[in-house]
């Protein structure tokens, strides 16, 4: 039975611990606003850009002569995992289900006799990574210092990736992200960005193209992967404030629930010993 | 009253601009070329450049530094890479950007295409100094 001066300690520690977790709820859930808002303005840009791709793809096709980013460059060997998590933990299992997903993914296509390389963005996933998977490793970008994500961040992300694909030390790459659905609810998501891939339009209309398809789809397909990127990212960042004010949500919510558990232990062995004081002088008075 | 497009400007991170033009001059990479209601569509890339559109209450211009535009009969979009308002970019700004084209022309194995995209851009600054 610990003495009513620890457990009156315990109680204020616990009080204090939930007014660490609900200021950070609450700023979890202004970060969220902000990031749904950026994801959202984002929206139309990735949407054209999705559109004009497809239409463009499907007309140049995958056969002879198409860019290497849309066709690939025919080997199914050298996989890149590119992992986005967070710089910041507390935020749940957010971490955890991704890399969850590309742990299972990396042991996939290892047991197929695939090689895997890991590109990582966000320290927290690299540090859960670097257990098993740390001769993987071929990069780690670094976004502690960005206070909102950028399209350069995201270009900076494709260009390393693009490198490793043009040099032939990859034959595809792979991104995994949180998508975004609600507060509650981020989907684990991989996403094959090289070679490109671009659901089909419904309706495709004739275009001219100025100067030539093949030029503008050369010139867009790098654009389209970092756009693709960026939508991770921003979609990322969304689920990372949902998964860290739910996380908050509910930590500050055992917070409670365990002072009130700590409450009545308390005012119980206060009540004790004072019964206890009580008969001790009853006793002592009888005893005279 | 002129008949117009509608006219957006999208750049990865927020829409620019999404109102009625009667014409959109585009500087597209094979040359400028103006958009107005009933142009064919067409497809075309950007170059560095100066983009007008005239509405109906004037003239905007924004400078952009690549992407692409979508012109329809009835509806203009330039998907640019980076798009500022004229009147918001500064002289300083400008040589940043012709700053870092110099410098990504400096490693680019490809020296024509390096050379036309600072080119474009000086051209650009001359033209936006105006």
């Amino acid at each position: 039975m610990p003495s009513l001066k620890a457990l009156k300690n315990r109680i204020g520690s616990v009080k204090n611990t939930r007014k660490i977790t609900k200021a950070m709820q609450m700023v979890a859930a202004a970060k969220l606003r902000r990031a749904q808002e950026a994801a959202e303005a984002a929206r139309p840009f990735a949407e054209r850009m999705t559109a004009v791709m497809s239409a463009l793809a499907a007309g140049v096709g995958t056969g002879e002569g198409a860019p290497k980013l849309l066709a690939g460059n025919g080997k199914d060997q050298v996989h890149l995992l590119v992992v986005m998590t967070s710089e910041r933990g507390l935020c749940g299992g957010f971490n955890s289900s991704i890399v969850k997903l590309a742990r299972a993914r990396a042991l996939e296509l290892s047991g197929q006799g695939r090689t895997v390389k890991i590109l990582t963005v966000g320290k927290k996933g690299r540090e859960q990574l670097k257990r098993d998977w740390s001769q993987a490793f071929v990069g780690h970008v670094d976004l502690t210092e960005v206070k909102r994500v950028g399209y350069a961040n995201a270009q900076g992300v494709a260009r390393e990736a693009m490198a490793a694909f043009e040099a032939g030390e990859v034959d595809v790459v792979t991104i995994f992200y949180n998508r975004f659905q609600s507060v509650i609810a981020q989907i684990p998501t991989m996403k094959q960005v090289i070679p490109a891939t671009f659901e089909a339009a419904g309706s495709t209309a004739l275009y001219d193209y100025e100067p030539s398809e093949e030029a503008i789809l050369a010139d867009l397909l790098p654009r389209a992967v970092a756009t693709q990127i960026f939508t991770a990212l921003l979609e990322n960042g969304a689920s990372e404030q949902g998964a860290r004010m739910s996380a908050m949500d509910n930590a500050t919510r055992n917070a409670g629930d365990m002072i009130n558990k700590l409450t009545i232990q308390y005012n119980r062995s206060r009540q004790a010993a004072i019964t206890k004081e009580l008969i001790e002088i009853i006793s002592g008075a009888e005893a005279l | 009253m002129a008949t117009t497009v509608q006219f957006d400007l999208v750049s990865p991170e927020r829409r620019l601009a999404s109102f009625p033009a009667t014409e959109v001059q585009i500087p597209g990479a094979m040359g400028d070329l103006t958009a107005m209601e009933g142009h064919a569509s067409t497809i075309t890339s950007l170059r560095p450049g100066l983009l007008k559109v005239v509405g109906a209450d004037g003239t905007k211009t924004y400078v952009v530094t690549g992407g692409f535009a979508e012109i329809s009969p009835t509806g203009v979009s330039v998907l640019a890479e980076q798009a500022v308002p004229l009147d918001e970019m500064t002289p300083a700004a400008l040589d940043a950007l012709v700053a870092d084209a110099c410098e990504a022309a400096a490693v680019n194995p490809d020296k024509d295409a390096a050379d036309k995209a600072v080119a474009d851009l000086q051209a650009m600054r001359a033209a936006a100094a105006v």
